[in-house]
């Protein structure tokens, strides 16, 4: 691996965790579990952007289990993990397949998002009164992703991030 | 768009020159928004008010009481986790948890087939059921 690509991981997993660290400071305004702007969401869609795939998904494995073991539980990285790859498949598909906007794969990557944890959730407690959630989550899954997508946008077209060799 | 380095300077090029084309875009969030339209009338015209409450640990059915006997129970959770569920008035919520983020308590009243209070850490689900619909299906809705 070369050392700038290193380098570059190591600042983003870094970024990545402080803007966890931001989003646990935000007190719970909403009801419902599950419902958070999804800060981190902006360096993964970033790594996806301007470097690629294998980037994006490398930092999001990378940052789901540290800040799992930093901030949450087990259970909480299980949660994690089904909400953060499905939601990387979902927004690599578009990006690959599609010529839509950065804002609307952070969409559609904020609903997979919440599905992904709904799922797990589902799963986890047998029952399938969770579906009510799904409704919530789904519009605040769109907002978050508008949110993230304007910010993700943003920052992808001005931070030039060519490979230096 | 071959490489990544392409698209940027693609899209780079794009806002800065001419206007960009969101007419896709639009299309394609105008469908996600109207699925959710659609999951919302879903639950709502589905929702009725139920007459039991179910409570469950771990998946499995622990204990059931009727909606319209005002009660307080102690739900024994997992791994030591306790919720106190009251039912009042025809409506059923969890009054105090000991779980991290009492998330379950904020989750309000319920009194609606499918309504739940869910707490995560404790492994509690406390649903709303009907035992008027058993005979017909599922007591809880599925979408």
């Amino acid at each position: 691996m070369k050392t700038s690509k290193f380098t570059k991981y190591g600042l983003l997993i870094a970024l990545a965790l402080i803007m966890s660290y931001i989003e646990a400071q935000i007190p719970v305004f909403f009801a419902i579990p599950g419902i958070k702007l999804g800060l981190t969401n902006v360096v993964v869609l970033f790594a996806l952007y301007a470097m690629d795939f294998k980037s994006a998904f490398i930092i999001n494995i990378f940052r789901i289990i540290l800040v799992g073991f930093m901030f949450g539980n087990g259970v909480s990285i299980l949660f994690s993990l089904a909400g953060g790859f499905l939601s990387l498949l979902v927004m690599v598909l578009l990006k690959k397949f599609t010529d839509l906007k950065i804002i609307t794969v952070s969409v559609a990557g904020g609903i997979a998002h919440n599905i992904g944890q709904i799922i797990v959730a589902m799963l986890m407690l047998q029952t399938n009164s969770i579906a009510w959630y799904l409704l919530v989550l789904w519009f605040t899954g769109i907002a978050a992703g508008v949110l993230v997508g304007i910010i993700g946008g943003e920052v992808v077209k001005r931070v030039r991030w060519e490979d230096q060799n | 768009m071959k490489t990544d380095k392409n698209t940027i300077d693609k899209t780079e090029k794009k806002s800065g020159g001419k206007p960009v084309s969101y007419k896709k875009d639009l299309i394609f969030i105008g469908i996600f928004l109207a699925v959710g339209l659609i999951l919302a009338a879903v639950v709502f015209l589905g929702k009725k008010a139920g007459n039991s409450v179910t409570v469950s640990v771990s998946g499995k059915e622990v204990i059931s009481f009727s909606l319209d006997e005002d009660l307080e129970y102690m739900i024994e959770g997992k791994d030591g986790g306790k919720n106190l569920l009251i039912i009042k008035d025809g409506k059923a919520w969890i009054e105090e948890a000991n779980c991290r983020d009492g998330l379950c308590i904020n989750m309000g009243k319920i009194d609606s087939v499918g309504q739940s209070g869910i707490c995560l850490p404790n492994e509690v689900v406390v649903s709303i059921g009907s035992d008027e619909v058993t005979d017909e299906g599922p007591d809880v809705v599925v979408y």
